[in-house]
């Protein structure tokens, strides 16, 4: 047993100094979260501001905007759960049906890369290919309509938001599927084409269903980051224009906390967040360990 | 028979018209804004720019090459990536590496874990992190884009993964040997994980030079901007806009052949990378998704 414990010691030498900056940046924060329940005075730091109790979430549950940036937060995001499962679903299977080698590299090759490109690279292409005199305008005006302004319109910026993170993240995404798609027996298809199964009869009654465990892993796991709509994303393509429809959780919790430096606010409004994204992303890996026995941690 | 061959191709041709179709759909826009770095304002203006340059110039890449603040940014990203990926790496192999014994090697593995998890779930949230980067006075140096990022958890989880996949008799063969610890993680366990390690190395590299939320937290004085955040300033500054109008204004003013510029240049050393992800990350998600 000592001997034991002895070959240990080794292990903890290694663990402790990445666990020292585990401690500092990620556990000693926790104790800033008091901040919620205080009024925080920078000057006067957590020991000393004064203590209010829940008031600070009485403030933002009596605000009307909450209501709004909650329901922004879930709608955006669970667009772009729907679209983040069924495009690289359907494109797992459109790749798993041809032959080419060459081709299918190519195509991957590039369908990988907007994944690995930044937000603030990509808002920029993005806002050009949609501005008033983009590409995406001449099309819609060479049909006789007016031109949209696709980035300042409240109609407009949910579905922009939506099929901009699908074009970025579809290839990417698809990577988990067509991996999964690789361990089906090939003797399935095999004793289906002796029975007489035509391709999509193959696509649907074979290659589908085996692809269901990992989309149910996908799904547990998108649904419990489902209050996580991409801050990136958003703060580089909204402006005040749309915050109606385009304001979530994390952008507001970054305007009213470091723009407007309501500390106490801003660090409520991010505690009823984290504690429903971590009862959400614990529920959910239960379930998707349930249902497929498959999960994250 | 005859029919069987035709309905297989036709639906190959509707295959590979969808998958051309969608590749295009990537590949356009980005080709796009390289075609308006290359073309002149006018051209730009005037909407003439598809995914060809039009009256080719370079003179948005010779105006540049005078932008000193571009430059200087660049070298911060690039200082953050070197210092920034060096200290990733030794945090993620101390951790992984005693993480992937099994309980009956490490018997108090399951408690570090669980703390480990803790952290990649719950955080303090935007303000408290702030105020211990502010405290401990790193705002406005380098640190702040390096130390608070230090152990990057999902990557630790992977290369740990990595490591229980690996043959566990190399292993044994050395304990029967006598050598310590140390000696099997340096001279055993990393050199035969060299495809994990490059796979969780990449990933740092490309969340630091991507970074551009630290640099704007943290930095106080715009000279000390990170690349992203130096561009992310430049271009996205659209937080006061309150009428269409403006908003009109700001997407065809004549900075975009120079913006698309800093754009192009910025995504040169991810394009440069990108073979050496692309025969990695594929192998890293996989693993990734073992479960622990």
């Amino acid at each position: 047993m000592k001997k034991r414990l002895k070959r240990e010691i080794p292990f903890h030498l290694m663990l402790l100094l990445p666990m020292l900056f585990l401690a500092v940046f990620s556990f000693a924060p926790l104790f800033g979260i008091l901040m919620a329940f205080q009024d925080y005075m920078p000057a006067k730091g957590i020991l000393q501001s004064r203590w209010v109790g829940l008031e600070n979430f009485d403030f933002i549950f009596s605000l009307p905007s909450s209501r709004q940036i909650f329901a922004n937060t879930i709608i955006i995001s669970l667009g772009k759960l729907a679209a983040g499962i069924i495009v690289p679903v359907f494109f797992a299977l459109l790749l798993n049906e041809i032959r080419v080698i060459a081709f299918k590299r190519t195509v991957q090759t590039i369908v990988y890369l907007p994944h690995f490109l930044s937000w603030v690279v990509l808002a920029n292409v993005v806002s050009s290919i949609l501005g008033f005199d983009g590409p995406i305008n001449s099309l819609i005006q060479s049909t006789g309509h007016d031109p949209i302004l696709f980035l300042g319109s409240n109609v407009w910026f949910r579905p922009v938001i939506i099929l901009s993170d699908c074009w970025k993240e579809f290839g990417y995404g698809s990577i988990i599927y067509l991996s999964a798609l690789t361990s089906i027996d090939p003797g399935l298809y095999e004793s289906a084409s002796l029975d007489g199964a035509s391709r999509l009869q193959k696509i649907f009654y074979i290659t589908l269903p085996m692809l269901v465990p990992t989309i149910v892993l996908m799904m547990a796991l998108n649904l419990g980051n489902i209050l996580n709509a991409g801050f990136d994303q958003i703060f580089n393509l909204y402006n005040p224009l749309v915050y109606e429809t385009g304001d979530i959780i994390d952008t507001y919790v970054y305007r009213i906390g470091l723009i407007d430096m309501q500390y106490s606010l801003a660090t409520a409004a991010g505690l009823i967040k984290s504690v429903i994204g971590f009862v959400l992303i614990m529920s959910s890996n239960l379930v998707s360990r349930k249902l497929v026995s498959r999960s994250i941690f | 028979m005859q029919i069987e061959f035709f309905k297989n191709k036709l639906m190959d041709t509707v295959v590979w018209l969808i998958v051309i179709l969608m590749t295009l759909c990537c590949l356009l826009p980005l080709l796009n804004t390289l075609a308006i770095s290359f073309s002149n304002n006018s051209a730009v203006n005037a909407n003439q720019v598809g995914i060809l340059p039009v009256g080719f110039t370079l003179s948005s890449y010779k105006k540049l090459l005078e932008d000193n603040q571009f430059w200087r940014s660049a070298w911060i990203s690039v200082l953050r990536v070197v210092l920034g990926t060096g200290l990733n790496m030794l945090m993620m192999i101390l951790l992984a590496y005693p993480l992937s014994k099994s309980k009956n090697r490490f018997a108090s593995r399951d408690i570090y874990m669980k703390l480990v998890i803790f952290a990649m779930l719950f955080n303090g949230g935007l303000i408290p992190g702030y105020i211990i980067v502010s405290k401990l006075h790193l705002l406005n140096t380098i640190w702040a884009l390096v130390l608070p990022g230090a152990v990057p958890v999902f990557n630790v989880i992977l290369l740990m993964n990595f490591m229980k996949g690996l043959p566990e008799a190399l292993e044994e063969a050395a304990v029967i040997d006598g050598a310590s610890e140390w000696t099997i993680l340096t001279r055993v366990v990393l050199p035969i994980s060299k495809p994990g390690l490059a796979t969780v190395a990449l990933f740092c590299i490309v969340n630091h030079w991507n970074d551009y939320f630290q640099g704007l937290i943290y930095m106080r004085t715009p000279s000390k901007y990170p690349l992203q955040t130096y561009i992310q300033q430049l271009t996205i500054d659209v937080s006061q806009i309150t009428d269409p109008q403006q908003l009109i204004y700001f997407m065809t003013i004549s900075t975009r052949t120079l913006n698309a510029a800093k754009i192009v240049v910025a995504t040169v050393p991810l394009l440069v990378i990108y073979p050496f992800l692309q025969r990695y990350f594929v192998t890293g998600i996989v693993i990734g998704a073992v479960k622990e």
